[in-house]
């Protein structure tokens, strides 16, 4: 089973496809080498029969046929000599020192392979390079020489490739096995791992070796992974313990105001008021439940894919217009000072919801204590290198820095408004459809007052 | 008006048939996307009312395929998803409005007299007119008996929203998506501060008021003789 799993293991592959080649390689080189050793040793031997040849055929013109038959069987007495025959036309031999070849077979101006007999140690089959010339008497002179040592070099080379064939098989599958074994151990740490954690308990983390390898690396990835994780289910904790604490006190406020109008109610006006405040309770949870379910789907990224170059100027324009006359109603005054021509890809919707909750934040939260400052709210948006800069600041009481992080979680609401109407989730959205456009969101002090500054990228400016 | 309902909760599909009744008019039901199909096809209705989740046949395919069919009937389509995508889808596959649950019953009612009025073939009306008040949509002017009220082009738009739909009901929804197209829930006061501005424009001083508020559902302009 373990076996199986160290051969399917890809380290243990890779180590055979590159065993593979290299001996395919090894094999071919010294393939070559030996054909080109062939060839050369073959092309000095036909030489030195040329020589052979040349010297015999001057003997020959020296001295006749006899001179040249007494050299021949001179010369075929040597140790280690040429092989030689000479024959006359009709077949009969003069002198030699082969048998079992006929010189007519082989005339032509080229050395050819063929096997002889030798005269000293009969019956042994040998191989030769021979070549043969035609003399003018009309005999046949045949100079050859034994192929031994171009077989010799054959064996010697056979022999190296499967010395290194065997080599390569003992060593490099030993080196494969123990590659495969090396990565599969680690991998199979991280499976005992990854299954504890899948097991619940969170808090451990992948081993890193520390010599910073490829598995290291993925590690290191894997535990950043589930440290956002971690992160983040500790945030969705958070946030469903908040929901369920902020939707149980209107629930708890419907369902008084319904049992005490059926206990003590007189009179069809009364339980009709009680029904009425029952209604406008439960669009209230039905407003928290889009406002969240919009955050979701925005923190999720839903709506990212439907992004179209808006004009943000226009855009920021028309909220500004709509809150004017509900502005004034507030006493204060709405003043916008917005660069013309700003546009970004983007949600016209969501960021349209976006410029509505800063606005009516300001005015629900940002009206200063009376006789204090300027009931003004300023909407600003202008290009700042490549990124549009809109920014809502107002002269209330502003947000002091350390509750700022908490005003932009989900019912992050502040003492000071606890009070007032409000979900405590519209910063919440603003965030989320910050991030969703690639953009930021930052709280600031206006002296006195909030200054709410929304960062979006400019279209066009990547 | 004939409306038919194509709902599979049969529930909320009963508490509809009772309301739109008791509003004056007639509503059929049907349970699925096939029966909801086939009625929509024969049946003459002036609206149909089409829930996005069906058994059978999903609404969307629904409406899809009366279009094809070449059926002009205004459609609303009444959705749990009630976001901004699946609002474009909705509007893309054929309804011509979008309504997410829980909904007002009283919103409902006014999108659905609304968008059953466009059945009927309009004639491109250059003005529109209740008793004394006149707006001429070519020069963009408005007058009351024979004096001239300055509109900016926002209370214009508005002004016009309510003349064309004289008579009939529009929700501050309504007036958000129309008048500003956003579907958002602007909180607050808002479209009740543009109204009473504009209000005070038209109605003040005038022994007929014409702009009038409907509790618990939105505003009307309309001639009460």
């Amino acid at each position: 089973m373990r076996l199986r799993w160290l051969i399917g293991t890809t380290a243990f592959k890779l180590s055979v496809v590159y065993l593979l080649a290299s001996a395919l390689f090894a094999v071919g080189l010294l393939g070559y080498v030996g054909w080109n050793a062939r060839r050369l040793i073959d092309s000095q031997i036909a030489q030195t029969l040329n020589t052979q040849i040349n010297a015999l055929n001057d003997q020959y013109r020296i001295g006749g046929i006899r001179r040249l038959t007494t050299t021949i069987e001179r010369r075929a007495r040597e140790p280690g000599s040429f092989l030689f025959l000479l024959q006359e036309q009709s077949g009969d031999t003069l002198a030699t020192n082969i048998s079992g070849v006929m010189a007519a077979r082989f005339t032509g101006p080229k050395a050819v392979e063929t096997s002889y007999q030798s005269v000293e140690d009969e019956g042994q089959r040998r191989e030769a390079l021979v070549r043969t010339i035609v003399l003018p008497g009309g005999q046949l002179l045949l100079v050859g020489r034994d192929l031994e040592e171009r077989e010799r070099i054959n064996t010697v080379l056979n022999q190296a490739i499967r010395i290194l064939l065997a080599g390569l098989l003992v060593f490099g599958g030993l080196g494969s096995f123990l590659v495969a074994r090396r990565a599969l151990a680690r991998i199979d740490a991280m499976t005992a791992t990854s299954q504890s954690i899948m097991a619940g308990d969170l808090s451990e983390r992948l081993h890193i070796s520390g010599n910073g390898d490829e598995l290291d690396r993925l590690a290191l990835s894997l535990n950043a992974m589930l440290d956002r994780i971690g992160e983040l289910m500790q945030g969705l904790k958070e946030v469903s313990d908040n929901i369920a604490h902020d939707l149980k006190t209107p629930l708890t406020r419907l369902r008084n105001s319904a049992e005490s109008a059926l206990r003590t109610g007189k009179g069809k006006d009364e339980y009709r008021s009680a029904l009425e405040r029952a209604i406008s309770e439960s669009d209230n949870l039905i407003k928290i439940f889009n406002a969240l379910l919009l955050i979701a789907k925005t923190e999720a990224g839903t709506g990212s894919d439907s992004f179209i170059p808006v004009d943000i100027s226009l855009m920021i324009e028309d909220i500004v217009e709509m809150y004017e006359p509900a502005a004034e109603e507030a006493g204060a005054v709405l003043t916008s000072h917005i660069e013309p021509g700003l546009v970004a890809l983007a949600n016209r919707e969501l960021l349209g919801q976006v410029m509505s909750n800063l606005i009516d934040n300001a005015l629900k939260y940002g009206l200063p204590p009376v006789d204090r400052a300027p009931a003004t709210i300023a909407v600003r948006a202008h290009r700042y290198q490549k990124t549009i800069q809109i920014s809502v600041s107002d002269h209330g009481v502003g947000i002091p820095v350390e509750m700022r992080t908490k005003a932009l979680e989900r019912f992050g609401r502040l003492d000071v408004s606890r009070n007032k109407p409000g979900s405590g989730l519209g910063l919440s959205l603003v965030m989320a459809v910050a991030h969703l456009h690639k953009g930021n969101l930052s709280l600031d002090s206006n002296a006195p007052g909030l200054k709410v500054m929304l960062e979006l990228p400019l279209a066009g400016a990547e | 008006m004939r409306i038919l309902i194509v709902e599979d909760d049969a529930e909320a599909a009963s508490y509809l048939v009772k309301a739109l009744g008791e509003a004056g008019h007639v509503a059929d039901h049907a349970r699925d996307g096939l029966t909801g199909y086939g009625m929509a096809e024969e049946g003459n209705y002036d609206c149909l009312i089409v829930d996005r989740m069906l058994p059978k046949m999903d609404g969307l395919t629904m409406i899809g395929g009366l279009r094809q069919q070449g059926l002009t009937t205004p459609v609303l389509i009444l959705s749990a998803l009630g976001q901004v995508d699946d609002r474009v889808k909705g509007l893309r596959a054929g309804g011509d409005d979008y309504l997410s649950k829980p909904y007002a019953f009283s919103e409902l009612l006014a999108r659905v007299e609304i968008l059953s009025r466009r059945r009927t073939p309009q004639i491109a009306e250059t003005a529109y007119v209740v008793r004394d008040l006149r707006l001429d949509r070519l020069s963009h002017k408005v007058t009351r008996g024979v004096e001239d009220i300055p509109m900016q082009p926002r209370e214009f738009r508005l002004l016009e929203y309510l003349m064309r739909n004289a008579g009939r009901v529009v929700t501050r929804t309504m007036l958000l998506e129309q008048v500003w197209d956003y579907h958002f829930d602007p909180g607050t006061n808002v479209i009740d501060v543009h109204i009473s501005r504009l209000r005070s424009k038209i109605d003040k001083g005038q022994a007929k008021p014409l702009l009038h508020t409907v509790r618990g559902a939105g505003y009307v302009i309309r001639d009460e003789a």
